[in-house]
């Protein structure tokens, strides 16, 4: 039995696993861009950043999951997401991502802002362009300093994941439960818990690795 | 022909008045030296020669060449503003070195993007490394090329600075209270450096506090005081004779001092 639970366990992780690394390799770099738009000059670029940032993060992820699923099929009358797994996968990976780059973005912008003026200038009265500043001497150090923020919200992911089962996506927790009904037992969904704390304990020894990487400088 | 000319410079932010109608030349080869109080206008000077400030009146000349002219109410793009740039570089008070570079690295990243720009840094990456390793070893650090800026002391970090402003080949190098951030003791082996570039006739222009130094280094001497030129000329003769009763108050106090 315990064989059993856990090779149906492993595959609803496997579920989780796919929709934790997807949102990320999105989320970041969207969050990153989402960032700038935060800082632009544009009046006209800066204030709907920020109110989509303040939506995201002023509303539940779980009802974000459902607007996302269900509103294109009653707003335009046409369910866009196609039907069976792929589709509600689809549709909880946008809402993941759109979520955790809102996040990201504001933790970008702290950092950014965060590094001295007198980086930039320097780089500038040695005839750098604005790209050559950012990408070869603020990004770095951005990087350092939001390793601990960023891993914070990316150890909260793996356990948001278990959100998308709103929408019937057959993540871990979905498997767990899926016990309770068919064999009439809850230690699997309790054991699943297992998956979780030995997954994020590999993401702190992988974050403390990076942090220590970037202790080379100052 | 004078190497810089810059006239009537004026330079306001909001109401405040920070330049009012600066004017002065410099040769190529010369050093120039500008004293004042805080406040009194001397960086922000430096910081429009730089382009990092926009001044409202005025005209800034290097070799003929018109680079900015506030008349022709004119805004520059930012390829525009970094060919103008390049006639002068910056050495900051707070040395503002690139920390996740070495100071090898610190002195060549500038050449090397300009050089990968150009599509030239294969050919010229080699030489780009000798000159910064030549550039430091006159800045006396040889044995510190590999070290990080949070390795060094302030005096050394400094003069990676240094040499980092030197490696773009500037027409004029800019110093902004080179040595104001250091300890006391740190600052003769700046200033050493400082004087050693003046013997080899490198055109600066250094805002300092340091009056013996600017008096024995210099060949032009600007005092300035509410943003404005209020005694010029010889160091000598400014230090040692000022003209101006708001030049005497202020040397009193620092030969008091």
């Amino acid at each position: 039995m315990f064989a059993e639970v856990t090779l149906s366990l492993l595959a609803g992780f496997g579920m989780t696993l796919k929709l934790f690394v997807l949102t990320l390799v999105i989320a970041l770099p969207l969050g990153l861009f989402i960032s700038f738009g935060s800082m632009s000059r544009l009046a006209a670029v800066r204030y709907p950043i920020r109110l989509l940032i303040w939506v995201i993060r002023g509303t539940p992820l779980l009802l974000q999951l459902l607007i996302f699923y269900y509103g294109p099929g009653i707003i335009l009358g046409n369910n866009i997401w196609g039907s069976g797994d792929e589709g509600r996968f689809a549709a909880a990976l946008v809402a993941f991502a759109l979520n955790y780059s809102c996040y990201f973005s504001e933790i970008f912008r702290g950092g950014i802002q965060s590094i001295p003026k007198g980086q930039y200038e320097a780089g500038y009265v040695l005839g750098m362009t604005r790209g050559q500043v950012f990408w070869q001497i603020i990004l770095l150090q951005v990087i350092k300093r939001i390793v601990p923020p960023i891993s914070n919200e990316i150890i909260t992911l793996v356990k948001d994941t278990s959100l998308a089962r709103v929408i019937a996506v057959y993540e871990i927790i979905w498997s767990g439960q899926a016990f309770i009904k068919s064999a009439g037992i809850i230690w699997p969904l309790f054991y699943t818990g297992v998956f979780y704390l030995v997954f994020s304990g590999l993401l702190t020894v992988l974050f403390h690795m990076i942090e220590k990487k970037l202790d080379y400088f100052k | 022909m004078a190497l810089l000319e810059v006239l009537n410079i004026e330079k306001h932010f909001g109401a405040t008045r920070v330049l009012e109608d600066i004017s002065f030349s410099m040769e190529k080869g010369q050093a120039v030296s500008i004293i004042g109080s805080s406040g009194s206008g001397k960086t922000t000077l430096l910081r429009c020669l730089n382009f990092l400030e926009r001044p409202n009146g005025g005209q800034i000349k290097v070799g003929g060449e018109v680079l900015f002219d506030a008349a022709a109410g004119k805004q520059f793009s930012d390829a525009e503003i970094r060919q103008k740039r390049l006639h002068f570089g910056l050495v900051f008070q707070s040395f503002n070195l690139f920390p996740q570079y070495t100071a090898l690295q610190n002195v060549c990243l500038a050449p090397r993007l300009a050089a990968k720009e150009k599509g030239t840094l294969r050919q010229e990456e080699v030489e780009i490394r000798e000159r910064g390793q030549m550039l430091l070893e006159q800045m006396g650090l040889s044995d510190r090329m590999g070290n990080y800026p949070h390795q060094l002391s302030g005096g050394q970090c400094q003069r990676v600075a240094i040499a980092r402003a030197l490696a773009m080949q500037p027409d004029i190098l800019c110093f902004d209270e080179p040595t104001s951030a250091l300890d006391p003791e740190l600052t003769g082996e700046v200033l050493k450096v400082i004087r050693s570039l003046a013997e080899a006739h490198t055109t600066m222009i250094i805002v300092t506090h340091e009056m013996a130094f600017a008096r024995d280094v210099a060949d032009y001497l600007i005092f300035m005081d509410g943003g404005r030129i209020v005694e010029a000329g010889d160091p000598h003769a400014v230090i040692d004779n000022p003209q101006e009763e708001r030049t005497k108050q202020f040397l009193a106090r620092y030969s008091a001092g």
